[in-house]
């Protein structure tokens, strides 16, 4: 098998997909001329009788994704996390998510990490678009090892499922290995003074905040919450009882994603002070995806100040 | 499977037809004139060509049929009943509150119901998928897919179309319900689709053309499409919208209307 921990996580989602295909004959993988980038160029290579080349054509590739799910296959369909949601919405709603259908889309390029490319390429609506879409369920994974546990997960429960990936290198979180739980938050670092709830590129960045508050005697929870749809209540509702303050951290809008999801979950069970990181109702642009990270206060040191601030608030609340 | 003879087939689909009629007047709402349309090439399917199974409506080796022209819903609903899938007495819920019958077709609720749809241009790419289905698992059932003209403007088809005979599909077959009249008007001025036979041929199908409503012309056309190697088959299918009922005849007001009382007493007379 295949070493995960030093890949991206879309080159983990090519590596265990062929991995595991050898196994279920059911495994099959649609592409928009865009193997080479999104990685399924492995399974391509090792299954071509069921690899199918759609073209620059999502739209048919989504329904003919369905169509081989209703026979009682697990296709695969993928491209970059742009086109993967706006592009073919209507054919993922009538086609997989009414219905319910087994398909798997798995997107990489998510976000604006995505950099050089521009607005165009830069995915930041996806999350709330899937996460609008009933009887879908929605992951974003935080490293390349989570991504692997995401992929075995959505090929073991049936219905649809988006996955969200990126296109860089992102930091390994678990290099002890992943007990991904489909649903569940998984509690990354213990504190009592806020918790930081991220998904994502942005989880590895909430524990470099909760490492550098920590020096300061600010200690948070950080949340990994990989799955986004179905939102797991239960974690945020306790650490909103435990902690009294919450940060959550995207790279994605700030409309429909995690920070919206969170707070009404919050406001509806235990409001307290809540504070999201995201981008703000624009549209980013060409650089670097550091830059751009920095730009849009997607960073540890902007996490950190949201915490501070957050912390500062909650206690003179209680005054 | 019962044999019907053409002159059996002709009386089973003037039954669809007042199943629809009826169907739709209950209900209040719907779309008459391209269910009509559809009802001999329905028929032709349901009662001559499927291999299908009432009793087991999932059955893996079943002929998969989808119509993409989801709001001809009824004339299905009305063949599925007539088959056995479900009872009779279920067509005059359709479109009510707890209905298994939805206004569009509905894969959850109706047994023998495959595919939801309603959402124009889908139904081909999900029969393209059903095919490639049957050809990795060894399965010689074939898909069979209707769609309406107006329904050819959507993009979508036409990437179905190029997609279909680059991977050889000569298990799929396309039916065209022509009717000629779309919602707004007549498919010429709202979007003239002509050379419509050309542009399939030039994206590699093989191409029939028939009278929708000559129930020979329709069982020889879809026997010929399934011993086409190689490549996928499109029958054009020329009907008139409203088919059966003297004044909803190429008559584009009929597109999605119910008849009231009275209109729909001679229509049922008129297809008696």
């Amino acid at each position: 098998m295949t070493d995960y921990t030093e890949l991206t996580t879309r080159d983990a989602y090519g590596r265990v997909l062929a991995d595991l295909a050898g196994e279920d004959p059911r495994i099959m993988v649609l592409d928009a001329d865009l193997s080479r980038s999104v990685m399924t160029k492995y399974f391509a290579r090792a299954f071509p009788e069921r690899f199918f080349q759609c073209g620059l054509a999502e739209q048919n590739m989504i329904s003919i994704a369905a169509g081989l799910a209703s026979c009682g296959k697990i296709p695969f369909a993928s491209t970059f996390a742009v086109f993967a949601s706006s592009r073919c919405f209507d054919q993922v709603r009538m086609s997989v998510a009414q219905p319910a259908a087994n398909v798997k889309i798995v997107a990489t390029h998510g976000g604006i990490t995505v950099g050089e490319d521009g607005s165009s390429h830069q995915a930041i609506e996806d999350l709330a678009l899937y996460c609008s879409l009933p009887n879908f369920t929605v992951i974003a994974p935080s490293d390349a090892i989570e991504t692997v546990e995401a992929i075995k997960a959505a090929i073991a429960v049936n219905g649809p499922f988006y996955v969200r990936l990126g296109r860089s290198k992102t930091p390994v979180i678990y290099t002890g290995g992943c007990k991904f739980k489909l649903g569940k938050a998984d509690v990354l670092a213990e504190g009592r003074d806020a918790t930081i709830m991220a998904t994502g590129i942005m989880v590895s960045k909430s524990l470099e905040a909760a490492n550098s508050l920590k020096l300061s005697g600010v200690h948070c929870r950080v949340l990994n919450m990989s799955t986004i749809k179905p939102i797991d209540k239960q974690a945020i509702i306790a650490a909103a009882v435990d902690t009294g303050a919450v940060v959550t951290a995207e790279e994605h809008l700030l409309h429909g994603g995690l920070g919206s999801i969170v707070a009404r979950v919050l406001s509806e069970n235990m409001p307290v002070p809540l504070v999201s990181i995201g981008i703000d109702d624009t549209y980013c642009h060409s650089g670097k995806p550091d830059e751009l990270l920095e730009m849009n206060g997607l960073t540890a040191s902007g996490i950190a100040a949201a915490v501070r601030n957050i912390v500062a608030k909650k206690n003179k609340s209680y005054t | 499977m019962v044999k019907y003879n053409i002159n059996e087939l002709e009386g089973i689909a003037r039954k669809l037809r007042r199943h629809v009629i009826d169907m739709i007047s209950t209900a209040g709402s719907g779309h008459p004139g391209g269910s009509l349309s559809a009802a001999d090439i329905v028929t032709a399917l349901y009662f001559d060509i499927l291999k299908h199974d009432a009793t087991n409506p999932h059955w893996p080796d079943r002929d998969r049929f989808i119509l993409s022209k989801g709001h001809a819903a009824p004339v299905l609903y009305a063949a599925l009943a007539e088959c056995g899938y479900f009872p009779l007495e279920w067509l005059t819920t359709l479109r009510k509150t707890g209905t298994c019958l939805q206004g569009h077709t509905d894969s959850l609720l109706t047994p023998g119901v495959d595919v939801s749809a309603g959402s124009l241009g889908q139904g081909l790419s999900i029969g393209i998928g059903m095919a490639l289905a049957a050809r990795l698992d060894n399965r010689d059932y074939h898909t069979y897919v209707l769609l309406g003209d107006g329904e050819c403007d959507e993009g979508q088809v036409w990437e179905a179309a190029m997609f279909a005979p680059n991977y050889k599909l000569d298990n799929l077959t396309a039916i065209v319900d022509f009717n000629a009249l779309q919602l707004d008007g007549f498919t010429r001025d709202i979007m003239d689709l002509e050379p419509f036979m050309a542009k399939w041929a030039a994206f590699k199908w093989e191409v029939i053309e028939i009278n929708g409503h000559d129930m020979q012309q329709i069982i020889s056309a879809i026997q010929r499409a399934g011993t086409v190697k190689g490549r996928p088959t499109v029958i054009i299918a020329h009907t008139i919208k409203g088919k059966g009922v003297s004044f909803m005849e190429n008559n584009v007001d009929w597109h999605g209307k119910a008849p009231d009382k009275s209109e729909t007493e001679i229509a049922l007379r008129e297809l008696s």
